[in-house]
């Protein structure tokens, strides 16, 4: 356990030393290459124009990430109810997913009046497959035999799916949870870039364009940070989410606890 | 009233005749298959591998219907929806993600029983086959024995007359195979409940059952059926007793037959 935290903290640690280092003897100025200590220093005083943004950048993340799991998990539930539905949309769910989002985010901005909607439907646009695919495939992955056993005793679709498929798919789910999580943060923040100054609050994309732009290269790198850590942190808690819901039964939760 | 209770005293609880089973693949598993389930006989169903033996059990059960033939209950109806009707698979087949109490529970939940009383019931099931105390244990924390007691227990759970049971033990070590056998005759004998028994093992056959019938190799049929005599309760003592040994004999004779029938076929 201490190893797996101690060991890619040394690693860290002697990388940002080495990057240090080389900024100082090979004297790189700071809008070119600012080194880690002068980064540090910028996240601090910089704090409060970078705070805000964050916040931005995490709402629509959040709320874009909620939004792919209930439309995500509501069209699994419907695929597996019927075959029809499901060949019928599940292309159309891929093309969604293989369009770079950079591609079609102006387009959607030009139709939505509202910046911060539009932003809303990108990132769910790159978040909810990964859901979708994912609950499907685990919707289907139940067991034949507790599915005859279901029959047996006259269970219908609905208490099927309720007692059954639902509990089977959750594994499943959660990991494609933890896929979506990163991407709606990255879906945020490529919209941002691509709405630029647009929008009435300014997310963290939009701070990283700005610094760019007025060559603070430091606060750049700040920025840069605070979405690594944003999406660290969004992943450890789906991750956390995932352990105690499967801690009892499931393989990969196992291991860690017993 | 009666007369109706003496008619289906005479009747069997299942007739089945001249049942045959094709597959969507074209494979024909069973043909022109007969067999009576006498009310609280303990019958194994004995066949090689791929003999369409599961195939029987799961048309018996309503889980699949068949190509051809009838399948009568002395009720009068199908199989289908029948609260009196218990499944044991080759496999636990228990739900990963709730307790043994809720496993065993699962049948009276379906058929909407409320949750207090289905909770007792389920936990007096599981004290019949042995698992008192493991109420709140999941089934990834249960040896596979014990596992395959939590699946007899919750087929037997809606009090079921008929109990179908597909090579329940064929994945468990020989000690614990045994330990289950003997356990499953003394719950067989306190419950009275029909037992339907599908094996390839000899062994097995002539150890639980008061009658065998021996299957053919695919496509399947019933070629012979064959009476253990042997008194219950049949403790560890029967299985080396030279009754035991002889009857053992005579049925692999007849498996033998059955298997060669195919060849010649």
């Amino acid at each position: 356990m201490t190893a797996r935290i101690v060991a890619p903290l040394v690693v860290g640690l002697l990388v940002l030393g080495l990057w240090e280092a080389v900024v100082r003897v090979a004297a790189i100025p700071p809008y070119i290459l600012p080194g880690p200590l002068l980064v540090a220093r910028t996240l601090v005083s910089d704090w409060s124009t970078l705070w805000p943004a964050l916040l931005v950048t995490l709402t629509i993340t959040v709320q874009a990430l909620a939004a792919a799991v209930v439309v995500g998990v509501l069209l699994a539930i419907l695929f597996s109810l019927s075959r029809w539905i499901e060949l019928s949309f599940f292309p159309y769910a891929i093309i969604l997913q293989v369009t770079p989002i950079v591609a079609i985010a102006p387009l959607i901005i030009a139709w939505v009046d509202d910046v911060t909607i539009s932003l809303l439907i990108c990132a769910w646009l790159v978040a909810f497959f990964p859901i979708l695919s994912n609950t499907v495939l685990g919707l289907r992955s139940v067991d034949r035999n507790l599915l005859d056993l279901f029959d047996l005793y006259g269970a219908g679709r609905w208490r099927t799916l309720v007692d059954l498929r639902l509990p089977a798919a959750l594994p499943y789910f959660l990991g494609g949870l933890r896929i979506s999580g990163g991407l709606a943060l990255i879906g945020a923040v490529v919209a941002e870039f691509v709405a630029g100054s647009g929008g009435r609050e300014s997310g963290l994309a939009y701070r990283i364009l700005e610094s760019g732009y007025q060559l603070k290269i430091p606060r750049m790198f700040a920025a840069l940070v605070l979405i690594s850590v944003a999406g660290i942190a969004i992943y450890l808690v789906l991750s956390l989410l995932s352990q105690l819901l499967l801690r009892r039964w499931h393989e990969s939760a196992l291991g860690s606890d017993s | 009233m009666g007369g109706e209770d003496t008619n289906n005293d005479l009747m069997p609880l299942v007739r089945v005749r001249d049942v045959s089973k094709d597959f969507a693949n074209g494979v024909r598993a069973l043909e022109g298959t007969s067999l009576d389930i006498e009310t609280g006989e303990f019958l194994s169903v004995l066949g090689p591998s791929g003999c369409g033996k599961s195939t029987l059990l799961r048309l018996i059960a309503g889980l699949a219907e068949p190509t051809a033939g009838t399948i009568d209950w002395s009720g009068g109806e199908g199989p289908r929806r029948r609260p009196d009707l218990g499944f044991v698979f080759q496999e636990p087949t228990l739900m990963p993600w709730t307790t043994a109490l809720a496993n065993v529970a699962l049948p009276l939940k379906l058929a909407g029983v409320a949750r207090s009383e289905r909770e007792a019931r389920a936990a007096d099931a599981l004290g019949h086959v042995g698992l008192a105390g493991f109420e709140r244990s999941y089934p990834r924390e249960l040896s596979g024995g014990m596992k395959m007691r939590v699946s007899i227990a919750r087929a037997l759970v809606t009090e079921a007359k008929l109990l179908l049971m597909d090579e329940p033990f064929a994945a468990l070590d020989e000690i614990t195979r045994r330990r289950l056998n003997t356990d499953l005759l003394e719950l067989w004998q306190r419950t009275r409940f029909t037992a339907v028994f599908v094996t390839h093992s000899v062994f097995e056959s002539v150890f639980l059952s008061q009658r065998i019938a021996v299957m053919s190799a695919r496509p399947g049929r019933v070629l012979s059926e064959l009476t253990i005599p042997a008194a219950y309760p049949r403790a560890e003592a029967f299985g080396t007793s030279a009754e035991y040994a002889a009857l053992c004999r005579l049925a692999s004779g007849r498996l033998s037959e059955a298997m060669a029938t195919q060849g010649a076929a």
